[in-house]
Formats: C-alpha cells, structure tokens, sequence
C-alpha cells in the first residue's frame, strides 16, 4: 500500500487554480481599461473646459412637456421634466405590453385554426407586419392620423361628450368625487378576494373533487363591489364634459395622437412576433396529450387551459419576454412622431445643458432598468412554471 | 433607427473624447489633410443643403468655402458633415469637424459650458410664429391655449416656453425631430402654429403646399445671432475663421465683388490695396497667403453677393437684409478695419 502522500501538482499545471489566475487577471484588466477611459474622458472634457456632472438636474428646466402623467411647468427642474419623460415612457410600453401580449395571443392561436379564412388571414397579417419596419409603420399611423381625422373645430362627435380630432380623443370623466376613490378601494378588496376564493376552491376540489364555478363569481364581485359601493357612496353622475374653447378643448380627458400612433405601431408590430411565439409554443407540445385529454373526456376549454397550455407556456415564456423587452426599446421611437418619452426629453436636456455623455448615460441607464426588471418578472413567473422535477 | 442616429454620435464623441484631441494647431492639421472638415446643417435650405445636383449650396456653406479659399486658395477644399441639433457641438467638441457653420445661435452657455468660441455672426435671427393664415390669428398674444409644432434640440423650445410664461399664455408642444416630419404635421393641421427661426419659418413656408395660406406674425421672440464656430483654446484657428467671415462683409463695405476684383487690385485707394494683399501684412499677421482675401471674394464672393443667392429676395426664401445690411445701411453687419 502506497503511504506516501500525493504529490503536490505544480501551480502552473493545477487547472483549478490557473482558473481562478486567468479570472483575477480578467477582473483586473476590465477594471484597468474602464479606469483608463473614465479617467480619459473626465481629463479631456476638463481641458476643453467643458463641465461635468449631474449638477444641471436642480436647475430649472425652461420647456414645456407636451403630455404628462404628473404635474409639470417650465419652472419645474431638469430631474422632474425627466421623470416627466420616464413616466412617458412607462406608461406606452407598459399598456403596450398588456395588449400585445392579448393580441399577440389571439392571432397565434387564430394562426393555428381549423378555419381555414382566419388561418390565412392570421398569417397574412403576421407576415406583412413582421416585415415593414416599425419606424415606417409609426410614420404611417401618425400621418393616417394628423391627415385623416379633421380639426378642433370641425371634431367628429360620435356620441355625446366625446370628440375626435387631430388633437386626439377627447371624451368627458366623471368630476372628480369622493365616491370614486371608495369605488377604486372596493375594487381591491374584490381583488383580494378573488384570490382567496381561487386558492380556497383550488383546494376544495383537490380535497373533494367538486368544482366551485370560479370565473363567475370572480367576474361577479369584480364587477359588483365597486358598484355598489359607488351607489352607496350616493351616485355622483356628474361630468366633466370637454367642450371647445380657443384653439382647443378644455376639460375632460384627451388621448394625443402621438401617443395613439405609437402605440397601436407598437402593438401591431410585436404583436405579430408574439403571435409567432404563441404559435410555436402550442405546437411545441405533442399531438398525444390533446388527444389523451380528450379521450378522457375534457371539454376542449379544459384541454387547452389544463393540458395544452401549461405546457406551451414553458416554451413561450422565454422569447416573449425579449419580445416585451423589444417594444420597451423601440418606444424610444417615439421622438419621430412627437411623443414626449424619456429620450425625446434627455435630448432636449442634453441640448440645452450641453451634458451629453451625462445625458447619454442616463437614458442606458433607464432602458437597462426596464429592461432588467422586465426580465426579473419574466424569470419569476418562468421559474413557477417550468417543470418542476422530482 | 433614429434612436441610433440620435444616440450613436453622442457615444462615438465620447469615445473620440477619450483618444484625447488636439486643441491648438487646427491649421496645421487642416493643411495636412488638404481640406477643412465643416459641420453643416444638410437639411437647411438656403444655409446648408446639397442642390439637385448634389452641390452643396447656403449661406453657412459659403462661411464654410470662405475658410477653405482662405487657406488653400480654393473654395472647392471642404467635405462637409451633416449635423443635427443635437450631435454638431460634440461633433465639434470631439474634432470629428474643423468648423461649424450650421446656423448655431451664439450664447453665454456655449460659449462657456460647452469648450466653444463663436466668431462673427453671418446672419442676424430671431425666432417667431408660423401660422395658417384661415386660423385668423394676426399676433402670438392671441395664441393661447395653442398646440405649437417646434423642431426639438436648439434654443426654440426654451424660447417659446420662455415667452408662453411672460405672456401667461398655455401652450401644448409637440416635438418632432425630423425637421421634414414635423412640417408635414404642421401643414397637415396637427397644430396650430409652428415656431422656429424667421429663416427657418421662410424655408419651411416655401416648400408648403400652398405658401401663400401661411404667414409669419410680426412676433420675432428671440435674439438669434447665428456664427460658425470653434473649438476653444487655438486662437490662431479662431482668427482665421473670423476673418474669413468678415472678410465678406468688408468686401461688400468696400464694394468689391467677384465680378470687379480684378480690376480692383489696380485700385489706388489703399484700404483695398491691404484688403486685398497688394500691400502685404494681413496675410502673415493671421499665417496665410497675402491673397487670402482675394480669394475668398473671387471664388466666394461678398456678403451680400452670398446672402442674395442663397436667402435673397429673388429666391424661394424671399428674406429682405433686415438686420443683416452693412451697418451704414441700417443694418448690424460691421467689420473692424482690416489693417
């Protein structure tokens, strides 16, 4: 028997430690070459006396924001004009996402039809939108709007209180009343007990095998809580109509065509990704199951939401999410089409500042939040509906 | 894509930032290469856009010629970049240009903030209004509450919240970045007015479907003193562009056109012999040939030979001198004695 200790690998042979060598010496070239630009630039900039920094943010803005979310003047500051822009862009990509996840689903499905008219129409779609660039697609819908639609003056009025114009979709809101906000609480109350409900019949069925008529019920509180609270709370009716005044309206709510275009560009255009997605991820799963499940006697409702599916969202969820980061990013194409989103108003702010690198790092930095916490989201929801292996 | 349009210079001048540029020497540089790098605005008519030819023609193109004809005895040595609002001061600041004469305004912060150093202006402007004439608005006080198209990344934005807010008037901007774009939007009724540059306002109203449904009210909010620049810090660099500039003007002051100059170098008065090198000294004190100026006025012509066949009356811009006659005729162009 060899007692002998075994013999010590020499350091340049051992690969588990040339490893973790090659590793530091990686980390501390990237750190030297990262040192050596920032230091570069900030040298550069300093002789061509050009200044530095994020100081600008406090100072007051001096431009107006066409569409916003929050309260916003020219007096306002260079950072609140920009979160003006952030909440822009947050609110066409997230709306964005919502439909196009809807849509996108729809047309996949439709693509995949035995009705052979809504198969081919499906795919048309699917193939022309796929193919037009979506910076021509946004120029298209913005023109179809400011050409086709008529003046303030001359507004189409479909139906009382709402007009449609150049200027967007304008249509009366109810004057704001206390009744409103206990309806919007109520709401969430009903929310939060759907999802008890769901849970609790989820477990009953489980244990007993009767099934609880879920989607009724849900849609029946949804619907009824925050009404009746609303009636409760005295049924305020009245409402802030718009009605012309000067070179606009005034009063109620108004959808820009700016940001109209870029949405229904947006939707339109992912949508047919997302559709090709869906489509792969249903044919993803085999023929057998479908007909396993209907040998036993599911209801094709119950074949789709209890076999087909579960299993296809294992293969959609992962490219969907970079088609969710895909619209996220050519938002930023709205500054073609006049929406004031966070690149439009960096811009105007790296114009005026004079900041562009600045500026520049901001609008990375933004995108890539989106985009890491989309992708966080995604993996979570990826992770609680992967396989789970024993 | 646009956003790589917009985004992709601003990184490369970063970048180009980090490679260190130099500051001094732009001249010996520029005879190195054997052509001046300028900046121009490309889109602009009568100050910086190609003709159907693809000759490029305007007002700054000819600031442009005038440097090169200074420098090389030949105004055909430029290569120009297109810029836009946005991308030409990095592109200035970054060295990727020599000079830029893209109808910038001249002020404090560029001046300072941005490293750089605006010579003599060659066109006085002033932003106003744009309006349809069947809107039946006949001054800008009468414009609140308007929807007003404005071209983002110049000083128009600030300047028309600026005077909304004096005027304790509202207004609703939409912001279109594409200078094309925005005027379709414009004509296509998308708002109510439209608010730029006067100059800017003439060549947007020229190429409208019907010019004469438009008109410019009598409003000019702004001060615009549009001037080439250059980066600060190369003085000798500065001089040469300047005097390039108002070698124009005292050309015009001394009535000598590219048509005469011939026979002006056999004139007596001795102004016009140093302006145009019969009498050497303005050549060495800026480090050129004694016939620099001769050269820019032979090939470029003057002043007002330049502004009447790019802006003038009789083109589609139909812009009177205004503030841009010499000073002895009511005007503010004014050039130091050369000597």
């Amino acid at each position: 028997m060899d007692t002998t200790a075994p013999e010590q690998i020499p350091f340049l042979r051992d690969p588990a430690k040339l490893a973790i060598l090659y590793q530091c010496l990686t980390v501390l070239g990237v750190g030297l070459l990262s040192y050596y630009l920032v230091h570069n630039t900030l040298a550069n900039l300093e002789r061509q006396s050009i200044s530095t920094g994020f100081g600008f943010f406090g100072k007051e803005a001096a431009f107006e924001i066409g569409e916003k979310l929050i309260s916003y003047s020219a007096a306002d500051s260079y950072s609140r004009a920009l979160f003006v822009g952030f909440l822009n862009t947050l609110i066409v990509s997230f709306i964005g996402i919502v439909l196009t996840i809807i849509f996108g689903t729809i047309l996949g499905i439709a693509r995949l039809s035995t009705n052979w008219l809504l198969a081919k129409l499906s795919a048309i779609y699917i193939e022309v939108f796929q193919d037009i660039p979506i910076l021509l697609q946004l120029f298209f819908w913005y023109a179809f709007f400011y050409e086709m639609l008529p003046g303030p003056r001359q507004a189409l009025n479909p139906i009382s209180g709402l007009f449609l114009c150049n200027r967007g979709l304008i249509f009366g809101v109810p004057q704001s009343h206390v009744a409103y906000l206990y309806a919007f609480v109520a709401l969430g109350v009903a929310c939060l007990l759907i999802i008890f409900l769901r849970k609790w019949s989820a477990k009953r069925q489980a244990a007993t095998g009767r099934i609880f008529p879920i989607v009724r019920v849900s849609f029946a509180l949804f619907i009824s809580f925050p009404l009746i609270t609303w009636w409760l709370a005295g049924a305020p009716t009245a409402m802030n109509v718009p009605s012309l005044s000067g070179f606009n309206f005034k009063g109620g709510l108004s959808i820009s065509p700016e940001f109209t275009a870029l949405l229904l560009g947006l939707v339109l255009y992912t949508s047919a990704f997302v559709a090709e997605v869906v489509r792969a991820g249903i044919q993803s799963v085999g023929k057998g199951q479908k007909e396993a499940a209907m040998s036993i006697g599911l209801k094709p409702a119950h074949v789709l939401n209890l076999v087909i599916l579960p299993q296809a969202l294992r293969v959609i969820v992962p490219p969907l999410t970079s088609q969710m980061l895909n619209l996220t990013k050519n938002s930023s194409l709205a500054v073609a089409i006049g929406y004031p989103d966070f690149v439009s108003v960096a811009g105007t702010t790296i114009n005026q500042t004079g900041q562009a690198i600045e500026g520049v790092a901001l609008i990375m930095l933004v995108y890539l939040a989106f985009s890491l916490s989309t992708s966080a989201i995604m993996n979570w929801y990826n992770k609680k509906i992967a396989i789970v292996e024993r | 894509m646009v956003q790589f349009e917009r985004i992709v210079p601003a990184v490369v001048a970063a970048l180009c930032l980090t490679a260190g540029v130099a500051v001094s020497g732009t001249l010996a540089d520029v005879k190195t290469k054997g052509f001046v790098q300028a900046g121009v605005n490309g889109e602009l008519f009568g100050f910086g856009k190609p003709d159907e030819k693809g000759v490029w023609k305007g007002l700054d193109v000819d600031a442009a010629r005038a440097v090169a004809a200074a420098i090389f005895g030949d105004a055909e040595k430029v290569k120009y970049t297109p810029l836009t609002a946005k991308t030409r001061f990095t592109a200035l600041q970054s060295g990727e240009i020599d000079v830029l004469t893209r109808n910038a305004t001249q002020t404090l912060g560029r001046d300072t903030d941005l490293g750089l150093d605006f010579v003599q202006v060659n066109y006085y402007d002033g932003q106003g209004f744009l309006v349809p004439n069947k809107l039946g608005v006949k001054n800008a006080k009468a414009l609140d509450g308007a929807s007003v198209c404005v071209l983002p990344g110049t000083t128009t934005e600030q300047n028309v919240a600026d005077y909304f807010r004096q005027n304790k008037l509202k207004m609703n901007p939409v912001v279109i970045e594409n200078n094309a774009e925005l005027a379709k939007a414009f004509f296509a009724g998308r708002c109510d007015c439209l608010t730029s540059d006067a100059s800017q306002l003439a060549g947007i109203r020229a190429v409208a479907p019907n010019p004469a449904d438009y008109s410019i009210l009598p409003e000019i909010i702004s001060k615009e003193p549009l001037a080439p620049a250059v980066r600060h810090g190369d003085n000798q660099w500065k001089d040469i562009v300047n005097y390039a500039v108002l070698a124009m003007i005292e050309a015009e002051e001394l009535g000598i056109t590219s048509k005469n100059i011939d026979e002006m170098m056999t004139s007596t008065n001795p102004v016009v012999q140093r302006f145009l090198g019969v009498t050497p000294g303005n050549g060495k004190a800026l480090g050129l040939d004694e016939k620099w100026a001769y050269n820019i006025v032979k090939q470029v012509g003057n002043y007002s030979e330049s502004f009447e066949r790019n802006v003038g009356v009789s083109t589609p811009l139909m812009l009177k001198r205004g503030l841009n006659a010499l000073w002895n005729q009511g005007g503010l162009m004014y050039s130091p004695p050369f000597k």
